[in-house]
């Protein structure tokens, strides 16, 4: 990494033409994938009618913000909105602490069955039973349209149980753990005071992959929670952007006939993808620089 | 605990005061150890459904047996080779497609000199792995709608894409690589910060060009990584995801959007036809296994050529 500072070697010439091509190349992959979501962002502002005849490609025209008003108009989209906040959180309390709770016990090297175990759960990384299987034995046990079907069967994220059980026995430094014995610490007092405040690194790495998993997924509430009142934000959406239908209380909230209606309809379609993206755009930044030590950590040693 | 002692072997009793000083170890397991019991191992158990008819009153163990009923019924149903087909080919392509994006991106970012830059790209191009299937689908709606679509805007056309079969497949891989191929960049740039730097320096002495450097240094640095992400990928072949087919799919465009795990909610949740949705779901795992061991074998022959030249 370090090698990568100007030097007046042999073949500097063609390095710069060579930078400009990587420049230029970067920055338009950037906006390649950038636009789609900056388009959406002005579309969400703009007059729908302008969207629609092509004025919005660099700005916003005709700026509104009825788009948005309309989204928490909707009592359909409130409530998704709060439930995904729900799952989200309970879910990734309760996904984290699943993964600590595995992660530890299977770093300690002379813990008898260990190796057992840990074969014990990476096995379900490769094989499972399938979705009808697995739907059968939810609905055994009784989780059907209840909020727990989101978070038990998921049981421990074997992938991400790897990653921190290989930050625990790589990262944290083994005096530590020692020094702790030696003062006579039980194992649950070395996990909670040790090794929990020495691994923050990649607990915030573990706490964002968990909440954008709960706050993106829509598949698991569609099988297990059938009602529309517990539906987490993104299936509510999909009545929005997939089907295309508008509510009884959101067309209300405009007087006017069915052009209106239209209208309306385009612009809740973006203003609700902001509404629903941005929360987790807004996160990752900031953790950002940890995803590719927790990456390297899992893809080490599997 | 006591299962966990048994686990252990009987042939380290000895080691029972070492089990008891870990017994805050093995409680800390029991709920993680319960649920993928119960949620992961009965279900494995619970796929001889597919050799069952199943009846809820009976239950997954005591439902009368009946051999290959429900693989013959699916094998005669009028749409199983196209959605055999569909599946196959929307992974195979999506697979080609998408596979060396991450790679070639990867080795771009990394001779990038400019560490804001590559920084501020790299920030851009994680965006859309953080946003949900269902987003994505919805934006795809929006773009590709043929009144006031962005797409059409662009191109002044007014096309129905999601009408069309034929630009189904498209859709589906060039959404994918928007989404995900700057995610996948991420272990390639892990890999490639492990390059040991002097290689760079010697070669820039020997007046290696940068591209020369890429070809010379980090492509053979990313090959095991590189087979080991094309073995993992090809046994998922089969394994289409459900959500973005079922959310892109319309009645015009089933032609090449009609595939197996679609079908396997259909019939399993929606119509509740388990024992035949689980035969289903269980043929296109077989044929993922048998998919993985050939590619296993292709991957290895190819590497140890690799590791030759």
């Amino acid at each position: 990494m370090g090698s990568k500072t100007k030097t007046g070697a042999p073949g500097g010439m063609s390095d710069r033409t060579a930078d400009v091509i990587l420049v230029v190349f970067s920055l338009l992959i950037a906006i390649l994938i950038a636009y789609p979501l900056y388009y959406v962002l002005i579309a969400s502002v703009s007059n729908p009618y302008d969207v629609y005849a092509g004025k919005t490609f660099l700005l916003p025209s005709g700026f509104t913000l009825d788009g948005y008003k309309a989204v928490f108009a909707d009592a359909n989209l409130v409530t998704g909105f709060l439930n995904s906040v729900k799952y989200t959180v309970i879910g990734t309390i309760f996904s984290v602490l699943m993964i600590y709770l595995t992660a530890y016990p299977l770093s300690v090297k002379n813990l008898p069955g260990r190796t057992f175990f840990s074969i014990l759960f990476i096995i379900t990384m490769y094989f499972g039973g399938g979705l009808i299987p697995t739907y059968l034995v939810v609905k055994q046990t009784g989780l059907i349209n209840n909020m727990w079907a989101l978070f038990l069967p998921g049981g421990v994220a074997v992938g991400n149980m790897i990653i921190v059980r290989n930050y625990f026995e790589n990262s944290i430094p083994k005096e530590m753990i020692e020094a702790a014995k030696i003062d006579g610490a039980t194992h649950w007092q070395t996990f909670s005071r040790v090794v929990v405040p020495l691994s923050k690194p990649i607990m915030a790495v573990m706490v964002v992959y968990s909440m954008v998993a709960y706050w993106n997924d829509w598949f698991t509430a569609l099988i297990y929670l059938p009602g529309m009142e517990k539906a987490p934000l993104p299936l509510v959406l999909r009545n929005v952007l997939i089907k295309s239908s508008v509510s009884a209380a959101q067309a209300s909230t405009i007087s006017g006939g069915y052009a209106e209606l239209n209208k309306l309809t385009e612009m809740i379609k973006f203003s609700s993808i902001i509404v629903a993206a941005l929360p987790m755009l807004i996160i990752y930044p900031f953790v950002q620089k940890y995803f590719e030590q927790g990456m390297m950590a899992g893809a080490v040693k599997g | 605990m006591n299962k966990a002692a048994s686990a252990a072997g009987e042939n380290k009793r000895s080691l029972s005061s070492r089990i008891s000083d870990n017994w805050q170890l093995y409680l800390m397991l029991l709920i993680p150890l319960v649920l993928t019991l119960v949620y992961k191992y009965i279900p494995m158990a619970g796929i001889q459904i597919a050799f069952r008819d199943y009846k809820a009153s009976k239950g997954i163990f005591g439902s009368p047996w009946v051999g290959l009923k429900w693989f013959q019924r699916f094998f005669s149903s009028p749409n199983c080779i196209r959605m055999i087909k569909n599946t196959f080919l929307l992974s195979l392509y999506s697979l080609l497609w998408s596979f060396p994006v991450p790679i070639i991106l990867a080795l771009a970012l990394n001779q990038l000199r400019f560490k804001k830059l590559k920084t501020t790209v790299q920030t851009i191009m994680y965006a859309p792995h953080f946003i949900s299937i269902m987003i994505v689908c919805g934006m795809l709606r929006i773009f590709l709608s043929p009144s006031g679509g962005l797409i059409n805007l662009l191109l002044g056309t007014s096309i129905d894409f999601l009408s069309e079969s034929s630009a189904f497949r498209t859709i589906y891989i060039a959404s994918g690589i928007w989404q995900d191929a700057g995610w996948g960049v991420i272990i390639y740039m892990a890999t490639l910060a492990g390059v040991d730097s002097s290689l760079y320096e010697a070669a820039k002495i020997d007046g290696a060009t940068m591209f020369q450097r890429i070809w010379n240094i980090d492509v053979p640095a990313l090959v095991p990584m590189i087979v080991l992400n094309l073995i993992m990928s090809a046994g998922g072949l089969m394994n289409i995801g459900f959500e973005k087919v079922w959310l892109l799919q319309t009645d015009l465009n089933k032609a090449t959007s009609d595939v197996i795990a679609v079908y396997v909610y259909q019939q399993g949740i929606e119509n509740a036809k388990y024992s035949y949705a689980t035969a289903v779901g269980l043929f296109s795992t077989i044929v993922n296994i048998i998919l993985l061991v050939i590619v296993n074998r292709l991957a290895r022959k190819i590497s140890d050529d690799v590791s030759f030249v």
